[in-house]
């Protein structure tokens, strides 16, 4: 333990690799120890208290870019003497950070609510002597805490004891990963024995385990118990880890001591991480805003030269009605610069739209519930409807350029069915729960061998069948004894038994439930049954097994867990004769290899034909050890499991020790059945422009036959092969044949195919070529891939020079790392657990809702945040550039064109709510014209609606609007006639107060313009504002304000009314502004129509069939 | 679809007790409800912009817009306007002594007499107007300085105006009422106006001075402060700089158009929107007999010249126009409507085209897949 030693100098506990644990807090007399401090055990998932809110909330506010520019622009209009009050640009500012504290606030309060649950839920603690009552935030590293059946975990425990004779128990983890099989969890033996509080009192013991990691299926630590003076050191793995959140099942009660709580328990820890992906349309957005603040800096820039440039005469600077202050005269000329550029700054601000980003969140947020609560993309066997992790993602899903997919569980159903398998050379297949030599039928004279399996009792059998017999029956014990399945018995059992295991024996068999992590497992041992071989039960450490109704127990010595790179699990059993023997299973690359004996190219053949059916095969081998061997075996096996450091590594050199020299007894093959409608989808997204990748961990051959299933790969495609490459050479030059073919056959359709080892050949030297290769290939599938290589071809693709936009499908552990790395990953709520779907954006219950996800819901959230986008840069263009225009007549004095109150209440009272309701609701085609023409898909690619030809069209747009606003009333008003029919005169209120009427209408009806789906809240939005802005207006002219020091606008906007010019002049400039986009509108949609348009007619038509139809 | 997919539920229910998942069967389902706007089927009006639904929208604003532009532009082109500029730059000019001599601390006041012919007669009533160019009452500095507070007749914004009204706020230790440079900078130039009969008597034309200011600055926005009398009320207040007489002899004929409420001060007050502007100075009502109100002929403007303007390159008008209901002469309209209207016109024939030639119905067959 030298880390263990080195770090007692040092106080903070994290400085060490390992924390020592008292059992109970019962620290060593002797006085070399210095107390670790540990995290209590409460959960803390919020993030601001309520005295840390204000200040840390607005921090985290204050770090966006936008917000910050605006709290200066406030600061700056505090400073100095500024043409608005601060209060124009602090009111919105106020409202965006108040509505966006109240969002974060309620979000976190509703974290409060949840934490203060799980924290002051009753736990029982054993303290001096005594099982006490307390709360769970209460609990304290050390602590030995009581579970009762069905109660959650609290902290993470060290199992010391069950209500077992054997100290184990039964876990679900369902809440943690999703995996709803029963785990068992052992105890020590030296614990187990401590069923009662007084016991554990006397309890002497010390854990010493890892810090805390996120890691749910690690956990290494040893317990060190002292029994009647003497030491003895046991090995505590995952097995023995009791994590919190998970469930007790099946067990009365346990006693367990807590070694991480709080944040340090693996479920707080792996909460944590959160993905922080930014679309597409974020990043367009922000380069809008930098280029916006170019405008804003040279317009105020310009403005102050001009203004110098004007000022040099001093009958415009300072004329006789117009004398300076004191106060102006004397600053210094370097200051009245910086001042008047900053003045024209503030003047300016509004161009960048403050609510843009409070209005994108909201209507992200608030867009994102019609994904969850859309009937279509509910799932009914499986209760499942879409879920969403991350709403600022949502118009990622129009963008997608290409579709990693997994196969098992993505493609297909992850419901194995077996049906084949191989033993000892001779191909078999299951009908009606026999098991029939290839070529023969159940009635075949020859059949007399399959009745031998089902029927060992006849005894006239001559010795060639027997020994074939016997290692068909040895292969179905393999099967029915090489896994990790669990038995369950139905609810009635456990709730009369308590214990199912006490009445092991006397279950009748249709009560049985096997539960498994993997389906190919259970599909493997239910399978064994059905044959004739059951697995009835695991007793401790006996398996029991019924073979042709013979009851066998086994004595279960040792499991060698699966592990992703050693592709295989094993078992050392002891026989009912006393034999020691290994049974393992995986991977025919994980096996054959090491075989040394048994119908080995036999078994190779079978099994690739089996994967050219496209079936999911597994290799099964055994091994018996003498009684030398197996005591190497099993000290190795200890010591390595009771490692402190490199257990892994160790465990591995063990594992290989041991996997070897294996008989080959057979293969099994498992047919995977393909999801609904896959083909559809698949072929959907074809024609949508989205190149689909599948990748998978499954050999070539299945790989392939599932592809062309599926409709991945076509009959008429070139397949294109890049496998088995074992050099870079080698590699390199099969990659330029293969694009000297693409090259001189590019009439046809290609589909690649790589597998593992030479993807990583290919990335590691030929990156170019390999990525010119893929581009030109309509399919890609990649086989043999380790999770790490999956996330790699992602990253791969999307750091390409195209960038393009990928999105990651996929149901497992294996598939998280792709899905992270995607910048949209979607989870499948399959089989698999859980842990695919919590690390993705978004979740789905079937590959096939795939295409309406991004199809449907992509493209409108596309479209609506785009235009949303656009039209927010253009409403401000049209508000600020009359502002900018009237500083050429007003000598660049910064004169503000509009009143105070309307300068505020633009863009967070007149104009705010139609571009949201659009936001949310907006449909430019009807979702069954998306849906049945995924070509329209094509028509939003690349970003185009947030282009910079339309950004630019948009922004011109804007101007144009504003120089029609400006100088329509400056004609109206240049000569300064009378407007009004009593030949009293306006003033410069009046003048800016038509203009701001103009625009307000104007930029309401251009977003009326492009609203293609009026829904009652349209129309209520749209007439709402305009009628809101008349209505406020007539009230707030209508009034001396008490509180203002001015009354600029008392009756202004009455006057304005009253006039009959200004309303002719305002219903001729509306239209002056609207006519020419209505007249390109058209003319585009009848000269260049895009398909999405030509679309639009064909969706009014379906909708008028259906209503007629009706 | 609906009916299919209330069966699905049925077939849910009776998996959910056979298949052991977790109590699926007691569990509530999550299954999304089936409103129309959870599923995004709200009944909405879908409008697309063809050349067949914008076609009629054309020519109905056509039509609409040209009869009315032409409306506007007679109506515009009856209104007789005549102006005529005294400010006194050329040396042969009425005013150019008054304007060339112009002193701050003059006490005696420059007159000129400035002589024109109205070629024809102006009929109901005339208003008169006095115009400045290159004055810019839009500055900001210029804008902001008042009190309304103090012109509403507030007693502590009378004796401590708003800062904004600096450098006019205070002479010494007292107030300036009205502060600010606004009202410092009054118009004070007097026209008079003569009709010189045909036997060349002149005859004084009866100007109006009241009507000249909205009812509501008049009446609400502009208070006097409480006193006796004005000069009370105005008591331990300055003049502004600039004028001759304090604030409460703007008018004394007349208590009701004197002090804040004076009629000239408060069209003064309601600062124009750009450098070239008008102010109503009075109005010439009808006659009760049928004679035209100001019959074509000779006339005589007096102008008692207080104004300086030459400083700024200003310029001073006098302006009489009849009004029509939709105010003076002003062409801009009338020409819009009627370029708009036709273009609109225009372009619906030119769409009416397209849609011939190009019909959406039979484009719309070839969408892609």
């Amino acid at each position: 333990m030298p880390s263990l030693k080195f770090s007692w100098g040092f106080d903070p506990p994290h400085q060490s690799d390992t924390r020592t644990v008292y059992v109970a807090n019962r620290f060593p007399q002797h006085g070399h120890y210095i107390p670790q401090r540990f995290a209590d055990n409460r959960i803390i998932s919020s993030k601001y208290t309520v005295w840390n809110f204000v200040p840390k909330n607005l921090f985290e506010q204050f770090r966006r870019i936008a917000n910050f520019y605006f709290l200066i622009i406030f600061l700056v209009q505090l400073m100095i003497d500024t043409p608005t009050s601060p209060v124009t640009s602090g009111l919105p500012l106020f409202f965006v950070i108040t509505v966006t504290a109240i969002k974060q606030g309620y979000e976190d309060w509703l974290r409060h609510k949840a934490d203060n649950e799980v924290n002051g839920a009753p736990v029982f603690v054993v303290r001096s002597g005594c099982l006490v009552q307390t709360r769970s935030k209460n609990i304290r590293v050390g602590d030995i805490v009581r579970v009762a059946k069905d109660e959650t975990f609290p902290a993470d425990l060290a199992l010391l004891s069950s209500d077992r004779v054997d100290g184990t128990c039964h876990i679900t983890t369902a809440s943690l990963d999703g995996e709803t099989n029963l785990k068992t969890h052992f105890s020590v033996p030296e614990t187990s024995v401590c069923q009662s509080v007084s016991q554990l009192e006397a309890l002497q013991a010390v854990v010493e385990c890892h810090q805390p990691e996120a890691d749910l299926y690690r956990f290494v630590g040893r317990i060190t118990v002292t029994q009647h003076g003497e030491e003895i050191v046991r090995p505590l793995g995952p097995e023995n880890l009791l994590l919190r959140g998970a469930r007790l099942k099946n067990t009365k009660e346990i006693f367990g001591v807590a070694v991480y709580t709080g944040m340090e328990s693996k479920m707080a820890l792996n909460y944590k991480c959160k993905s922080q992906k930014r679309s597409a349309v974020e990043k367009s957005m922000n380069t809008f805003l930098l280029i916006y603040l170019g405008i804003l800096l040279s317009e105020a820039v310009l403005s102050t030269i001009l203004k110098y440039a004007w000022q040099a005469e001093d009958k415009w600077d300072e004329p006789f009605y117009n004398q300076k202050t004191e106060q102006e005269k004397n600053s210094s000329s370097i200051l009245k610069f910086i001042s008047d550029f900053l003045a024209f700054l503030v003047l300016y601000n509004f161009i960048i739209p403050i609510s843009l980003y409070v209005t994108v969140e909201m209507q992200k947020f608030l867009g994102s519930f019609f994904i969850g609560w859309d009937l279509d993309l509910y799932h009914e066997e499986s209760d499942q409807k879409a879920q969403v992790n991350t709403s600022d993602l949502n118009e990622e899903l129009g963008q997608v350029e290409y579709v990693f997919t997994d196969k098992t569980g993505t493609l297909t159903e992850n419901e194995m069915r077996f049906q084949e398998c191989s033993i000892n050379g001779v191909k078999y297949r299951e009908v009606n729960g026999k098991l029939v030599p290839e070529g023969l039928t159940e009635d075949s004279p020859d059949g007399s061998t399959a009745h031998l399996v089902t029927m060992p009792h006849v005894n006239h059998v001559n010795s060639f069948t027997a020994s074939r017999f016997l290692i068909e029956v040895l292969f179905l014990q393999a099967v029915s004894l090489c896994h990790t399945v669990q038995i369950s018995y139905d609810q009635a059992d456990c709730l009369v038994g308590g214990d199912p295991f006490s009445h092991a024996n006397g279950f009748s068999s249709s009560s049985m439930e096997y539960y498994a992590s993997s389906p190919d497992e259970k599909a493997l041992v239910e399978a064994a049954k059905r044959i004739g071989v059951a697995f009835t039960g695991r007793n401790g450490e006996t398996m029991e097994i019924k073979t042709f109704g013979k009851c066998e127990k086994y004595k279960l010595l040792h499991v060698l867990e699966f592990d992703p790179n050693r592709r295989r699990m094993s078992v050392i059993l002891q026989t009912p004769s006393g034999g020691k023997l290994l049974f393992t299973k995986g991977a025919e690359s994980a096996i054959l290899p090491f075989s040394s004996s048994g119908e080995i190219e036999k078994t190779r053949l079978h099994v690739d034909e089996f994967a050219l059916k496209g079936m999911r095969t597994l290799v099964v081998a055994c091994r018996h050890f003498s009684p030398e061997e197996y005591i190497d075996v099993d000290k190795r096996l200890t010591a390595a499991r009771t490692a402190l450091q490199q257990r892994e590594e160790r465990l591995q050199e063990a594992f290989s020790h041991i996997e070897r020299d294996l008989q080959l007894l057979g293969a099994t093959a498992v047919e995977d059945k393909l999801q609904d409608k896959v083909q559809e989808t698949i072929e959907a997204l074809r024609l949508a422009g989205i190149k689909v990748w599948v990748l998978t961990g499954d050999k070539h051959e299945t790989a392939v036959s599932v592809s062309l299933s599926c409709g991945h790969f076509h009959r008429t495609m070139n397949i294109l092969e890049l496998l088995q490459q074992r050099s870079d050479n080698e590699c390199a030059e099969q990659l330029r044949r293969l694009a000297r073919r693409i090259k001189d056959d590019h009439v046809i359709q290609h589909g690649l195919v790589v597998d593992g080892a030479s993807l990583s050949l290919a990335l590691r030297e030929h990156e170019k070529l390999f990525m010119e290769v893929c581009k030109n290939c309509s399919a890609v599938l990649c086989c043999r891939m380790a999770p790490l290589q999956k996330a790699k071809v992602v990253r791969l693709l999307k750091t390409s020079p195209e960038k393009p936009i990928t999105l990651a499908v996929g149901d497992g552990a294996n598939d998280v790392g792709m899905i992270q790395e995607a910048h949209v990953g979607i989870g499948i709520m399959g089989k698999e657990g859980r842990q695919a779907v919590r690390n993705s954006d978004y979740a789905i219950a079937r590959f096939k809702f795939l295409a309406k996800l991004l199809l449907v819901h992509g493209h409108f959230y596309y479209i609506r945040i785009a235009t949303l986008v656009q039209y927010f840069f253009y409403k401000n263009v049209c508000f600020i550039t009359p502002q900018f225009l009237y500083q050429f007549f007003c000598l660049f004095s910064q004169q503000t064109l509009y009143d105070s109150v309307y300068l505020t209440l633009y863009n967070i009272c007149f104009t705010s709510l139609p571009i949201l309701v659009y936001s949310l609701f907006e449909q430019l085609v009807h979702p069954h014209v998306l849906q049945s023409k995924p070509g329209l898909y094509r028509d939003i690619s690349r970003n185009s609606l947030l282009s910079f030809r339309t950004f630019l069209y948009w922004t011109l747009l804007g101007f144009c609007h504003a120089f029609v606003f400006f100088f329509g009333s400056y004609i109206l008003m240049g000569e300064d006639t009378t407007l009004m029919g009593n030949g009293q005169m306006f003033g410069n209120w009046t003048f800016g107060t038509l203009v701001f009427t103009v625009m307000v209408v104007t930029v309401t009806l251009k977003l009326a313009l492009e609203t293609h789906f009026w829904t009652w809240m349209n129309h209520f939005v749209t007439w709402g504002s305009i009628a809101f802005y008349f209505i406020f207006s007539l009230f707030y002219g209508g009034i001396i304000w008490p509180f203002l020091h001015t009354q600029d606008m008392y009756f202004v906007f009455v006057q304005l009314l009253s006039s009959g010019s200004a309303w002719f002049a305002i219903i001729i400039m509306v239209i002056t502004c609207l006519f020419p986009d209505v007249v390109k509108k058209v003319i585009y949609r009848h000269m260049l129509p895009t398909s999405t348009q030509k679309s639009q007619v064909t969706g009014t038509r379906f909708k008028a069939l259906k209503t007629s139809g009706r | 679809m609906m009916a299919s997919s209330y069966n699905a539920k049925d077939e849910d229910g009776h998996h959910s007790g056979s298949v052991s998942h977790g109590g699926a069967g007691t569990a509530k389902s999550k299954k999304p409800d089936n409103t129309a706007f959870k599923q995004q089927r709200l009944p909405a009006w879908q409008p697309i912009l063809t050349a067949g639904t914008v076609l009629p929208a054309f020519f109905v604003i056509g039509l609409i817009f040209i009869p009315i532009g032409i409306g506007l532009y007679v109506t515009s082109n009856n209104i007789k306007e005549f102006e005529i500029d005294y400010t006194g730059v050329n040396v042969d000019s009425p005013c150019y002594t008054c304007a060339n001599n112009f002193s701050w601390n003059s006490t005696t006041s420059c007159s000129c007499t400035v002589n024109f012919t109205l070629e024809q007669p102006f009929e109901n009533n005339v208003y008169m107007y006095y115009g400045l160019s290159n004055f810019y009452q839009n500055h900001r500095r210029y804008v902001k300085s008042r009190d309304d507070r103090q012109l509403n007749g507030d007693a502590t914004a009378l004796k401590d105006p708003s800062n904004d009204c600096e450098p006019y706020r205070k002479i010494g230790v007292e107030t300036i009422a009205p502060c600010g440079a606004i009202a410092n900078s009054l118009f004070n130039d007097s026209l008079e106006l003569y009709y010189v009969e045909p036997s060349g008597a002149l005859n004084a034309v009866p100007l109006a001075k009241k009507g000249i200011a909205w009812w509501t600055d008049r009446n609400v926005k502009f208070r006097n402060p409480a006193g006796v009398d004005l000069p009370t009320a105005f008591k331990g207040t300055a003049k502004p700089v600039n004028w001759r007489k304090p604030v409460y002899e703007l008018d004394p004929s007349d208590p009701d158009n004197n002090g804040f409420i004076n009629e000239d001060f408060i069209v003064w007050m309601r600062t124009a929107a750009l450098p070239t502007f008008r102010k109503l100075y009075r109005i010439i009502h009808k006659n009760q007999s049928s004679t035209s109100t100001l019959p074509s002929g000779r006339y005589v403007l007096n102008i008692t010249y207080n104004y300086p303007v030459l400083s700024f390159d200003g310029r001073k008008r006098m302006i009489l126009s009849t009004i029509s209901w939709m105010g003076g002469k002003n062409p801009f309209l009338g020409i819009a409507y009627i370029t708009v209207g036709s273009i609109c016109f225009f372009l619906g024939v030119v769409l009416l085209i397209i849609h011939h030639k190009y019909d959406t119905r039979s484009n719309s067959a070839d969408i892609p897949n």
